[in-house]
């Protein structure tokens, strides 16, 4: 009997240490669990703010891309002004580089000979083919008369060119003044008229006239005149004045050289007869 | 190597075009002073390109035009013709006759590079 109630005092103690047990394990499992819970949480967690940083790092790129982009497309702008500028340059400095060619060349032919009728031919031919006149004449001071003289023309007769006394009219007075006369608008002169030139240029040495050069039309496709024909008349007026006064002195001493010459040669065959 | 012939009497326009010509890189331009004397150049030289006035003593501007298209050796080589005619039905005749451009003077010495080294730049034929 005291066996069989030791045995179910056992069995009890048994029983109450396996219903501990298992509370404890049921615990154990419980804690498992929400522990197992917190780690999903954290988890998911982390992986949220790994995107997150993820995306701002990103951003962060994209942001300096943008930047970046801007920064080249203002470099760009300012090469394309650049650009601009430089082309703008360019052009400019090939007219000024034919501008000087025509000048050079203009000069450089007035100055290649001392025939007087080469150099007036020459500065017809200026006229005519750099700065496209149709009519015009040369006209020089006779410093016997004091009136100018047409020598050489294009697009009319020397004939048809007026001798006029310095200090009369348009040409007289450019002659007197030195001073060039441009008329203020072509359209209204178109018809010729001999004492009335579009342009007339003073032919001068230093502050000396010789002459005029009085234009009366331009060519039909020569509209009005660039800052190249100013040029042109500025070199004409000076040096076309030298060549031309430089020619003709030659040209008479080498007339007068022929007739001393001759006439010394007549000298010497006199004592022969 | 661009071989320029510029046919021109006027010593002063003939020395202006030459020097805007040699400003084409490596040209080599050689000048006449009428017609005749392009024709001559011509049966010695081997050109690209000839610009030539139309007034000009002894053979003018159009004949030689007229006379360069009707030869087989010389028909496909442009002629710009550079003239102080600046009527339209010059223009017309000159480009009748076969010349390839017609350029007024006075010249733009920028218009005629431009000119030149378009037909330069075209395949030869």
């Amino acid at each position: 009997m005291e066996k069989d109630i030791n045995v179910i005092k056992k069995a009890d103690e048994f029983l109450q240490m396996f219903r501990k047990g298992e509370e404890f394990t049921k615990e154990l499992l419980k804690e498992n669990e929400k522990l197992r819970y917190k780690i999903a949480e954290l988890e998911g967690l982390m992986e949220r703010s790994g995107d997150e940083a993820r995306i701002k790092l990103y951003e962060d790129r994209i942001k300096m891309l943008e930047d970046e982009i801007n920064s080249i497309r203002e470099r760009f702008r300012q090469v394309e002004e650049e650009n601009k500028d430089f082309a703008s340059k360019y052009i400019e400095v090939e007219e000024e580089n034919n501008n000087l060619a025509n000048l050079y060349v203009a000069s450089y032919q007035l100055h290649s000979t001392l025939d007087f009728s080469e150099v007036l031919r020459i500065v017809l031919e200026i006229v005519i083919n750099l700065i496209g006149a149709e009519k015009f004449a040369i006209l020089l001071i006779d410093e016997k008369t004091n009136e100018l003289i047409p020598v050489a023309s294009e697009g009319m007769s020397v004939s048809d060119a007026p001798r006029v006394k310095i200090g009369h009219g348009t040409i007289g007075s450019v002659a007197k003044e030195g001073e060039s006369y441009f008329t203020e608008n072509l359209d209204y002169r178109k018809e010729f008229n001999p004492a009335e030139p579009i342009v007339c240029i003073p032919l001068k040495i230093k502050e000396h006239v010789i002459g005029v050069i009085s234009i009366y039309t331009l060519l039909t496709q020569k509209s009005g005149f660039t800052n190249m024909d100013y040029e042109l008349f500025n070199l004409l007026a000076g040096h076309a004045a030298t060549a031309i006064f430089s020619s003709r002195l030659y040209t008479q001493s080498e007339r007068k050289l022929t007739t001393i010459q001759s006439f010394l040669d007549l000298l010497k065959e006199k004592p022969r007869r | 190597m661009p071989n320029i012939l510029v046919v021109e009497d006027s010593p002063t326009m003939r020395q202006l075009i030459s020097f805007a010509m040699k400003r084409i890189p490596d040209s080599h331009v050689i000048e006449a002073t009428d017609g005749v004397d392009a024709l001559k150049k011509m049966s010695t030289d081997k050109f690209d390109i000839i610009l030539a006035d139309i007034n000009m003593p002894v053979m003018d501007g159009l004949k030689l035009v007229s006379l360069v298209r009707g030869n087989n050796a010389y028909k496909n080589i442009p002629i710009i013709i550079i003239t102080t005619e600046g009527a339209e039905e010059d223009r017309k005749r000159a480009l009748s006759i076969g010349a390839d451009a017609y350029l007024p003077k006075p010249i733009q010495t920028q218009e005629l590079i431009r000119l030149v080294n378009s037909y330069l730049d075209k395949p030869k034929q």
